[in-house]
């Protein structure tokens, strides 16, 4: 058991998610950087797809009540035992009766938690993740909070120091790039806006978070007029209800982007300009605040060569650790 | 020995509980540990940020409603 003695900020368990049930408006949810939660849980000798602890901007401090191996990837958050510094990406060793707790955030902005045996919350739909907007899985379907004490699994046994080398820790450039391909709605703003779209340095904006990420800076989009067909409002933005994918891009009121992520809403009336692809929506999960980040446009096949790039990486990570 | 109090969010910070508010801390007060010296604005809410050692403000290193990376000094406390 881990006995939870801060929080963090909002500090979640998460697994690879909870497909299946979009239709009926219940998102994946699990790890917004996958490939750091699939590696945190190698290092500690788990199934890639155990529940980790997803901490964002903020470590929590936490009291190990068993010996245990751990893991913490992601976001540069330098971890401690009993105040000694340990590695990120480096399994180490906490004694039953030792304190994990973090420094301040260096890089990134989440950090995943592995913990030998992974965290033993109730299944729900198939998964641990937590849904905080629907209060569902993980802990008691919210957000970690002091006193609470987490059940964890039985683990294997593995070494003490095993890392993942540097050149493998996926790092988002400057500014970050979000590759896209441009959605069925891309006809509603002009020749110009988009040239403005994907020329502008947007920044991330204070209020992103697991459901959407938000941007800000851009030129605002300029819309090709039209009479509102029934059903969709009378703002340039509105559309008749539809259904959003992970990765979409609404931009209400022709202003500020909005990608949604892995807790995403299913569906509503904005329009969308397109969708990130699926290669670069964990690199979306650790973009800070303020963070400058600019569109590129791709095609379909551009996307699925670079979800075959991803896979490729994620085998190198495997096998660097076999 | 002059300390930085570091924030330790990511965010963008306040010195004023509210704009319509005074300032929590001036340039010259006194802090106490635990004193709240600014709020720090990440998703969607509001987080304080506490002084760790007492002593007096010498300056602020960030103005309010600037943008701020966690690790970032905020003030100066000697």
């Amino acid at each position: 058991m881990v006995k939870v003695l801060k929080p963090g900020l909002s500090t979640t368990v998460q697994d690879l998610g909870r497909p299946g049930y979009y239709n009926i408006g219940i998102p994946l949810s699990g790890g917004m950087d996958r490939l750091a939660t699939r590696a945190a849980n190698m290092l500690v000798g788990n199934d890639e797809g155990a529940a980790v602890l997803e901490a964002v901007f903020m470590g929590p401090e936490l009291e190990f009540t068993a010996d245990a191996m751990v893991a913490v990837t992601g976001a540069e958050l330098p971890p401690k035992v009993d105040g000694a510094a340990r590695e990120t990406w480096t399994s180490f060793a906490v004694k039953k009766g030792q304190v994990l707790s973090f420094e301040f955030l260096k890089k990134g902005a989440r950090a995943y938690i592995a913990i030998s045996g992974g965290i033993d919350v109730p299944v729900v739909l198939g998964s641990r993740s937590t849904y905080t907007l629907g209060a569902l899985g993980g802990f008691k379907g919210r957000k970690l909070e002091a006193g609470d004490e987490l059940p964890v699994g039985s683990g294997k046994s593995v070494k003490e120091g095993r890392s993942i080398p540097a050149n493998l820790r996926r790092v988002n450039g400057n500014p970050a790039e979000l590759r896209m391909v441009p959605g069925l709605y891309w006809h509603r703003i002009t020749e110009t806006a988009g040239k403005h779209f994907f020329e502008d340095i947007w920044k991330v904006a204070p209020e992103a978070d697991r459901i959407g990420y938000r941007f800000k800076g851009g030129r605002p989009l300029e819309f090709v007029p039209r009479t509102p067909p029934f059903g969709a409002g009378s703002d340039p933005s509105n559309i008749v209800d539809a259904c959003y994918p992970y990765g979409s891009i609404q931009v209400p009121g022709g202003t500020e982007p909005i990608v949604l992520h892995r807790d995403a809403v299913s569906g509503g009336g904005y329009f969308m300009v397109g969708t990130v692809i699926s290669a670069d929506m964990d690199l979306i999960g650790q973009l800070q605040p303020h963070t400058p980040a600019r569109f590129v446009s791709v095609d379909l096949e551009g996307a699925l060569k670079a979800r075959e790039e991803r896979e490729a990486h994620l085998h190198k990570v495997r096998a660097s650790l076999s | 020995m002059p300390k930085e109090l570091l924030s330790p969010l990511p965010g963008t910070f306040y010195r004023r509980p509210a704009p319509d508010k005074p300032a929590y801390k001036n340039e010259g007060d006194e802090v106490a540990i635990g004193d709240v010296i600014g709020l720090i604005e990440v998703m969607k809410s509001f987080n304080e940020v506490k002084a760790e050692t007492a002593g007096k403000i010498v300056k602020f290193l960030a103005d309010n409603e600037e943008p701020v990376m966690a690790g970032q000094p905020l003030a100066e406390i000697a």
